[in-house]
């Protein structure tokens, strides 16, 4: 049985962010992820905003967390090679209350920290965003707000930690938790075991079962199912900062912003539903539609390219759960950290390591810590030149595989080796977006499918889009 | 490769091999043709059911054998063909860059450029249609690759949404292949493929197609594991009550083909609203000089025949620019009248020499009628035709005469 010191359950941002920051220090670390491939749960299916930090109450964790992340997560973003666009805020007021509402909201900001707050009027609102609604009377401007890609954020973080030595488990479905002399005993559905000193439990919307797996049954955790509609990025200039509704009674509504790598993104709904399901409604989809027009009437729905749901976790103190278990020793919980949990990753990271994994293990600093993911990844971004020689080098990346996207067999083959190893055509989508233009890898994917066979020497009915049962085909014609 | 064509081509399907071996002809040797796959011939590769060239040789040629034709032509002019080649971009000063593994990135010059970049297929996420995102969900069109090319089955249980071509082609071609296609769904109240696709691929196989019926729901987590069907009003609202449900364990979508003009817009090409593709003058030029557009990504065409029709003169219009230069225009503009959804050429230059065939599509199933093509009050051309559908295209043929006599815009449309 292989033994770590530390033990992290869930490869979300929390987790992901975690897991990099522990491989700081000379500690030996793993991530249990129960799906084929990491960022599968909230992180995939997320708005991937960098909030500026007036939502969340005052003396929150929320808060204290939001202010401090927002600040560290351009440099965050750039170590990691990740996209970040500091786009800035804006949350819309469409009355006279709502004029109220969010001047509430700037006094709560300021109270927060957060910096440069303004109340724009109607004329500075439509000069920043001339596709607003004619209706709108104002808005809180936050500059601070930004956008930044949630899934590759991720990807790379956990990248990042293995290729400093973490150590990943994917369908490593946690059933038991047992307690040792030295620690735990994590034992998986097929039989796998590993031991660790202490357990950092962010499993997201299962993170209430994990802890009563180890024995801590306080942490009670429901799911919000929000709705999404994704559109070309034809349409990704119709609004160039991240547009909200004002707070109302009612409940937050959705935003209309761009996405940054482009596209425009509507959306979430909030639907409180019993189970972690990701389908979309009719319902759901419609509501996202009106309230997106409400918004801004002329949005370009025409353009929409796909629809996607996730569920965020929250639980029931209304605050994010970061504390060592009351009940069990070693057991640090992350648990129901919803929006702006995002946002708040790496403030969380350190402080889970610094302050809470830091009272039980000595943390001597890992010399060899790199926290720089490699630039080469960012072959697009390359001047012709550097292109030029990547492509003299290994002539893969001048064979385009996905026309939308404009994404090469090389960037594909990296991904498929790269930390954390792509396994499935839906991992390859979300590292390198071959499969994730206007098309919806209509063209690309089963050369896409092709390449993994070939990568992972493996037959081509055994290619999966994404886990277990999700073959691509069902055998050879006749 | 050099620094500079006469005419560069982009898009080595049916449109690009035909306007080649047209420029060819027309007098223009230096013609180089840019294609993204390893091998030319475009979609047609795919698609080995027969009915290819009925209309353009008299003889039925499955899809492979129709672009070989075309494929032969090229080779013997000796025109030459860069593969594995995508163009990233395009100005209205001609310059074409692309990406190749063999020549990396690189840009040329064009004295005349051909878009024939073909289409793509509308995806399920267009249509915003609710559900899980499992495996089996496929465009009609990958679903043929998987199955043609590949030498896959992607599915054994199947439903189809939309009644376009590719949809009935792969509903024949997978119960050939021993899958169940237990249903083709269609919105419309009517088909949108050709008639003798639905006797030959649905009726023959005693394959249900439900008219005014869409799919409202697709069920399953990581593989499809069936989908629920609801009939739909006028308005194309699912009506409550209706809901059918299949279990199945693959979905295809054949809901309509867009031309992929991403690199027309990233040069400001104006593009037509009703066709997704260029606005055209007679000679397929589009209003970015020396620009030509051809094939699927001018307009969806019916038969391959037409497009290499289409792409004929385009490869002509290049020449002649190259040959001759640009000539002063004089234009008048096609509107679309009545119950028609579009009309190709958009424009009609008075100068050009040469009679004019109009493309055009109906907007809805018609009976009875006439097209009225109509300057003003003035009556330039009318034809009666028994019955119309929009899945159909239909043409007019206008004389050069004609053309040279007109006064001002023209409008096409039906009158009953």
């Amino acid at each position: 049985m292989r033994e770590y010191d530390v033990a992290v359950i869930g490869g979300g941002i929390i987790g992901g962010s975690i897991l990099r920051e522990l491989t700081k220090y000379k500690l030996s670390v793993c991530l249990l992820e129960k799906e084929a491939d990491v960022a599968m749960g909230q992180s995939r299916a997320n708005s991937g905003i960098v909030h500026a930090g007036f939502d969340a109450a005052e003396g929150s964790l929320k808060a204290k967390f939001n202010v401090a992340g927002n600040r560290m997560m351009k440099g965050y973003a750039e170590e990691l090679g990740v996209k970040y666009k500091n786009n800035g805020s804006l949350v819309v007021a469409f009355s006279e209350e709502e004029m109220q509402a969010i001047t509430a909201l700037k006094a709560r900001g300021e109270k927060n920290g957060v910096p440069r707050l303004e109340i724009l009027n109607a004329e500075e609102l439509r000069e920043k965003e001339p596709n607003i609604s004619q209706e709108a009377l104002g808005a809180l401007y936050a500059p601070t707000g930004g956008i930044v890609c949630p899934y590759g954020l991720t990807i790379a973080a956990i990248g990042n930690a293995m290729d400093n030595g973490a150590e990943l488990f994917t369908e490593f479905e946690v059933s038991q938790i047992e307690k040792t002399k030295k620690g735990f005993t994590v034992s998986a559905v097929d039989g796998r075991e590993i031991s660790c000193k202490l357990i950092v439990n962010c499993a997201g919307y299962a993170s209430g079962k994990i802890g009563a797996i180890a024995g801590d049954s306080s942490i009670r955790v429901g799911g919000r199912r929000g709705e999404y509609i994704l559109l070309d990025r034809e349409s990704g200039n119709f609004v160039s900062h991240t547009l909200f509704f004002a707070p109302t009674k009612l409940g937050k509504g959705i935003l209309v912003s761009p996405t940054v790598d482009g596209n425009l993104l509507l959306g979430p709904t909030a639907e409180e539903i019993p189970e972690n399901d990701t389908s979309t409604s009719a319902a759901g989809l419609a509501s996202v539609l009106e309230k997106a027009k409400k918004m801004c009437p002329a949005v370009p729905v025409y353009n929409a390219i796909t629809s996607f749901a996730g569920v965020r976790a929250y639980n029931d103190r209304h605050d994010f759960i970061i504390e060592e278990s009351a009940t069990v020793a070693g057991l640090i919980n992350c648990a129901g950290i919803e929006s702006p949990g995002l946002t708040a990753a790496p403030a969380i990271a350190e402080y889970v390591v610094g302050e809470l994994v830091g009272k039980k293990l000595s943390l001597k600093k890992n010399e060899n810590f790199h926290g720089r993911r490699e630039a080469e990844l960012h072959f697009q971004s390359l001047t012709v030149e550097e292109k030029n020689a990547v492509i003299a080098k290994d002539p893969a990346y001048g064979k385009i595989v996905c026309r939308c996207e404009q994404i090469s067999e090389g960037e594909i083959v990296r991904a498929i080796h790269e930390n954390p190893p792509a396994r499935s055509v839906d991992a390859v989508k979300r590292r390198t977006r071959a499969g994730m233009g206007r098309c919806q890898g209509g063209f690309c994917q089963p050369h896409v499918a092709e390449i993994l066979a070939r990568e992972l020497g493996i037959p081509f009915e055994e290619v999966k889009k994404s886990g277990k049962g999700s073959e691509l085909v069902k055998g050879e014609i006749k | 490769m050099k620094a500079g064509y006469d005419i560069v081509i982009i898009g080595g399907g049916p449109a690009g091999l035909a306007a080649a071996v047209a420029a060819y002809d027309s007098g223009v040797k230096d013609v180089l043709i840019l294609e993204r796959e390893a091998r030319t011939g475009g979609i047609l590769n795919q698609c080995i059911h027969n009915g290819f060239g009925l209309t353009r040789f008299k003889e039925s040629m499955t899809g492979p054998e129709y672009a070989a034709r075309f494929e032969r032509e090229v080779k013997a002019r000796g025109i030459e063909v860069l593969l594995e080649t995508t163009v990233l971009s395009l100005n209205q000063q001609r310059e074409v860059t692309a990406v190749s593994p063999e020549h990396g990135v690189f840009t040329v010059r064009a004295g005349a450029v051909i878009l024939a970049m073909g289409c793509r297929e509308r995806s399920r996420g267009a249509l915003n249609i609710a559900g899980s995102r499992p495996a089996g969900i496929y465009s009609a069109g990958t679903a043929q690759k998987y199955v043609n090319i590949k030498g896959y089955l992607p599915g054994k249980e199947v439903v189809i949404l939309g009644s376009g071509d590719i949809g009935l082609i792969m509903a024949r071609r997978m119960t050939l292949e021993g899958a169940k296609v237990h249903a083709v769904c269609e919105l419309m109240p009517y088909s949108g493929g050709l008639k003798r696709n639905i006797v030959q691929c649905l009726n023959d196989f005693n394959i249900p197609l439900y008219l005014s019926h869409t799919i409202t729901k697709i069920e399953g987590k990581e593989r499809v594991t069936g989908v629920v069907v609801s009939q739909v009003d006028e308005n194309k609202q699912p009506i409550k009550g209706t809901e059918k449900h299949f279990n199945c364990d693959t979905v295809l979508f054949s809901v309509g083909l867009i031309p992929e003009n991403e690199l027309t817009k990233s040069a400001n090409i104006p593009l037509s609203p009703r066709t997704r593709g260029a606005v055209v003058y007679q000679n397929r030029e589009t209003e970015a000089q020396g620009i030509f557009a051809c094939g699927n990504v001018l307009q969806v065409h019916d038969l391959v025949d037409f497009v290499s029709e289409e792409a004929e003169i385009a490869g002509r219009g290049a020449a002649q620019f190259v040959l001759k230069g640009a000539h002063p225009r004089e234009s008048v503009s096609v509107e679309n009248g009545r119950d028609i959804s579009y009309v190709l050429p958009q424009k009609l230059d008075k100068n050009a020499s040469g009679d004019t065939k109009l493309y055009f599509r109906v907007a809805r199933p018609l009976k009875e009628i006439k097209f009225v093509l109509r300057c003003g009050e003035h009556v330039v051309l009318e034809r009666k035709k028994r019955v119309a559908v929009p899945g159909e295209m239909e043409t007019l043929l206008l004389k050069e005469s004609q053309i040279k006599e007109l006064s001002g815009n023209v409008t096409l449309e039906v009158v009953e």
